[in-house]
């Protein structure tokens, strides 16, 4: 390939004047294209967090239960029993909109990659979607591609997926966010990293063949999205998840010896990131003969090989007694496994093709050169609180328009394309409970998932936003009865570039950095997604909303005592928490008044903590044998959800004197909870005895849901409403 | 009884499995390389779920021909127990061991969902846990579950009493046509069948996800007493 390498070229592979001349400095000459390559996707805003690092640095990532926290491949907690929780989240943002289906899948494939590079089997899946305005008929073939893709790799992987959350708006329109949650189990003393020591041992390439497939697939996910979107689609990868299951038996299998000293999935940027990562962490140098890399497509360059998105493909140093062992165990699972280079004490990455030296760089400046940007913000005004408006419909009718809605209507119509069973583990599928529950193979443990974000919160008060989802998976997990451990961040914004967004960015961060801190809840992994924005005809760009999805993990000493949200046939139904009937940001407003208005609830994390705790401790003792925490939609949708699932009605008392009976039933207030119990009397007792606010909200009874002389719903008629929105949109009813 | 599980290139199921074996018998049992050429020894062979060879082909065709069906065949021509569920039952069709084929699920999607199946006879090792007409619930998860035959095949497998269990609604109404509970659209609504000595059997659904309360039912227990009973005879 005879191409002119100079500044031109290098900002056609994204890099700026400033960071070509840095590149020329470290080179002391000009590059190769193999060299640009290999700086362009280590200094993508994917691979580098150039405009995310210094912001990230403030998240607390420390507890007693922490193992290894962020900079590893994935999040590493302590469960109990010499176990260990690995979890991590990342996006597929970009792929999922010029490929729905691959997208998704290969999301799925790497985060699952993740997840077993750190010797953990993975036991979950969950994923956080956002789709655009459901009356856009794109909407239609993106949704229809993720939910294939995500369930076409992950029921073929045999990992359940467990959980997630979908919602729509149009901010997401042509910039659909796909994030993926895989959460794995390991012995605490079996955990493999990924820096490489040893010179002179071998570094070995299993898996997958190279192909040039996701060729600047980095780059491309680091740049707005135009209108050339065609011309990008071959940059999205293809997944084999038979491939990927058979990867992660052999690398289990592998692992159980003591042939592995340092072993890195090839994600983003392949080879080059995964060589990179692997020396630089290890302070050693490392050589590459691209000769022996399995091939796919012939005549491949060794910048093709070395920016190859191509997927299911580990790189591994070995110990060099052990190479044969590790052979057979590859050959076994009929998987390609060829010893492509060996450890040197150069400092330097070489890469050899054919002969040629085609690269050749120190890894020391790569890394401690690699840009780091302090990105100017203008801070964002936020949003006035709402004066509370007056309902234009009734209690029932605004129910029957809230459970019908975009972002409340039943998922069923996804969960049902996911395997959530195999395993045989899932204590509570998808719906079940507010967290996933998922058994701790051979113990009494189990695990609980979530993964929670409200966009337009973060829209109207980006500080809340963040504050928020971390709170909402705190809570999720609390409704379990599991403790909540430690949560793993995906963050997806516009364009750093732009300084309101970079506002938005750092004070998301700042959100939810103080909720983590005072829910000892840390951030143990994560993934940035920046650049998240479309052109609209006018030729401006629009970013999505500010979207930290948070994904939360939480452990159950005993597994029987989780509880789930579904209404039993009999009980009296206690709120806890405090309702002030704030209906700023609510679905309410939106739904019913087509309004997206006001300042979000406001967040007290000291209530979270206290009404959260209280929760918690009567679930483990017993005396609460439902509970549903209350967010999207307010009260009355929490308790209709509840009733629904259970199949069993209720009777309530009308809202309390002087407080507006809708803004008191679809209020979105924060940290509190519907709990189920047999025990009233010595719930209200403890929870005035503890401080902690709670309200009697009336008795479960009958099919259907009344609220004073106010309202009187049939579950049946409220469930067909409820069911028919995924499957409308779709056009598969009847 | 011993249990050999077999193991493909893309079996997921199979530990599953081994859960469910260990809880009712008691006993562990093993698990099978694909490439193994005999089940020597062994009482009961199951092929469990999963995307043997990822399904690319057609689910199962692959599995069908490798060295280990060569020796499962032989077992099932001695009159030894096989069980096939979901990717299992669809092997059993592809090497012949059954009759008929698994086509794509009549909406098109993979489903994954709990069903209701009704228990069409109790006279074998698989269905004697239940009484004939039972109803119980059983996960479903598949891509491939619409079970056809030729009218032939059907006739002979109704009128020797071959068909196992029926897709139904929670009340035991077994209806072909209604998609409701005739979910992947299968003939007949037939969720399972059996071999002409009976004592090979394919089902799509997984009774193997139910055998413990904590995980969401033990409806799926029948089975297995109903296995080790006959087989520790």
């Amino acid at each position: 390939m005879s191409v002119t390498v100079d500044a031109a070229l290098a900002q056609s592979f994204g890099l700026t004047n400033d960071e070509y001349g840095t590149v020329l400095s470290i080179m002391g000459r000009t590059p190769s294209l193999t060299e640009l390559g290999i700086f362009s996707v280590m200094w993508s805003e994917h691979c580098s967090y150039k405009s995310s690092r210094l912001h990230l640095k403030t998240l607390p990532t420390k507890a007693p239960w922490v193992i290894h926290g962020p900079g590893e491949n994935a999040g590493v907690v302590d469960i109990g029993e010499g176990l260990a929780a690995v979890f991590k989240m990342e996006s597929h943002n970009h792929p999922s909109f010029i490929e729905p289906y691959q997208g998704a899948a290969t999301g799925v494939g790497g985060i699952l990659r993740d997840v077993f590079t750190m010797g953990a089997r993975p036991v979950a899946n969950l994923n956080a979607l956002r789709f655009g305005d459901p009356r856009e008929a794109d909407t239609c073939r993106v949704v229809n591609g993720v939910v294939r893709g995500i369930g076409g790799y992950g029921n073929c992987v045999g990992v359940p997926t467990v959980g997630g959350e979908v919602n729509f708006h149009r901010a997401y329109n042509g910039n659909p966010l796909v994030n993926a949650m895989t959460v794995g189990i390991a012995a605490q003393d079996r955990i493999f990293l990924s820096a490489a020591a040893g010179v002179g041992n071998p570094v070995v390439y299993v898996g997958s063949k190279t192909g040039r497939d996701g060729i600047h697939g980095a780059t491309m996910s680091s740049a707005e999205f135009d209108e050339e979107l065609s011309s990008k689609r071959p940059t999205v990868q293809v997944g084999d998840p038979f491939t990927e299951k058979l990867l992660i038996e052999a690398c289990l299998e592998l692992m159980a010896t003591d042939a592995v000293i340092a072993i890195q999935d090839m994600g983003a940027a392949g080879l080059t990131s995964s060589a990179v990562e692997m020396a630089s962490k290890g302070n050693v140098g490392i050589e590459l003969d691209l000769d022996h890399v399995p091939q796919r497509e012939t005549n491949m360059t060794a910048y093709e090989m070395m920016l190859s998105e191509s997927q299911e493909r580990m790189l591994m140093v070995l110990r060099p007694d052990r190479t044969e062992e590790a052979r057979r165990i590859f050959e076994k699972w009929e998987l390609d496994f060829a010893v492509i280079g060996v450890l040197t004490d150069t400092g330097n990455i070489t890469v050899r093709h054919k002969g040629v030296v085609e690269a050749d760089i120190p890894l020391g400046p790569l890394a401690d050169q690699a840009p780091l940007y302090d990105r100017p913000i203008q801070p964002v005004a936020k949003a006035a609180v709402l004066e509370v408006p007056d309902s234009p419909v009734s209690l029932e009718e605004a129910l029957k328009i809230l459970v019908a809605s975009p972002d409340l209507a039943s998922r069923a119509w996804i969960w049902n394309q996911y395997d959530s069973t195999v395993g045989g583990q899932t204590i509570k599928r998808p719906g079940g409970a507010d967290a996933a529950i998922v058994r701790v193979e051979g113990t009494n443990k189990a695990l609980a998932l979530t993964t929670d974000c409200t966009p337009r919160y973060g829209q109207a008060d980006a500080y809340c936003g963040g504050a928020q989802a971390v709170v909402e998976a705190w809570r999720n997990i609390t409704a379990t009865g599991a403790t909540p451990l430690a949560v793993t961040d995906n963050l997806n914004f516009g364009s750093p570039e732009n300084p309101r967004i970079m506002g938005q960015f750092v004070e998301a961060i700042k959100g939810m950095g103080e909720a983590c801190r005072a829910l000892d809840f840390p951030v143990v992994s994560g993934n940035v997604s920046l650049y998240n924005e479309t052109r609209s005809e006018n030729g401006q760009a629009v970013a999505i909303q500010p979207t930290p999805a948070i994904g939360g993990l939480g452990v159950l000493e005993d597994a029987s005592k989780a509880v789930g949200l579904a209404l039993p046939e009999e009980g009296e139904i206690l709120l806890v928490g405090e309702t002030a009937g704030e209906l700023g940001q609510s679905l309410w407003l939106r739904e019913v008044c087509g309004r997206e208005e006001g300042a979000p609830p406001k967040i007290d994390l000291q209530a979270e903590r206290r009404n959260g705790d209280f929760v918690r401790s009567h679930i483990l003792d017993g005396s609460i044998t439902a509970c549903h925490d209350v967010s999207d939609g307010g009260l009355l949708i929490t308790v209709a959800e509840m009733a629904m699932a259970g199949h069993h009605g209720c009777e309530l008392a009308p809202a309390p004197q002087g407080t507006k009976s809708h803004a008191f039933w679809f209020g979105e207030d924060q940290a509190r909870y519907v709990v189920v119990t047999r025990k009233s009397d010595v719930l209200i007792q403890e929870a005035q005895r503890t401080g902690v606010p709670m309200f009697h909200l009336g008795v479960i009874k009958g099919d259907r849901i009344k609220i004073g002389t106010e309202m009187n719903c049939d579950l049946v008629t409220l469930r067909t409403l409820h069911e028919a929105f995924l499957p409308h949109l779709m056009g598969e009813t009847e | 009884m011993k249990t050999g599980i077999v193991v493909f290139p893309g079996t997921n199921r199979e530990r599953d499995m081994v859960h469910a074996i260990e809880r009712v018998s008691g006993r562990k049992p093993t698990l099978l390389w694909h490439q193994q050429e005999s089940v020597e020894g062994l009482d009961l062979v199951i092929l469990p779920g999963g995307f043997s060879y990822g399904d690319y082909l057609r689910s199962g065709a692959m599995a069908a021909h490798s060295p280990i069906m060569k020796a499962v065949r032989q077992f099932a021509e001695k009159g030894g127990y096989v069980l096939g569920v979901c990717n299992g039952f669809q092997i059993l069709t592809e090497a012949r061991l059954l009759p008929g084929a698994l086509l794509r699920n009549a909406g098109m999607r993979f489903l994954s969902q709990d069903c209701f199946l009704k228990v069409e006879t109790s006279e074998s090792a698989f269905t004697c846990g239940w009484h004939k007409g039972d109803v119980f619930r059983a996960p479903m998860a598949h891509g491939d579950g619409n079970y056809t035959a030729s009218p032939e095949t059907l006739k002979r497998l109704e009128g020797e009493g071959r068909v196992a269990f029926r897709y139904c609604d929670g009340e035991g109404r077994v209806e072909p046509a209604n998609m409701a509970s005739n979910l992947n659209g299968s003939a007949q609504a037939i969720a399972g069948i059996l071999s002409d000595n009976k004592r090979v059997c394919g089902l799509m659904p997984h009774p193997e996800n139910l055998t413990d309360a904590l995980t969401g039912g033990t409806d799926g227990v029948p089975l297995f007493k109903g296995l080790v009973e006959t087989l520790s005879r």
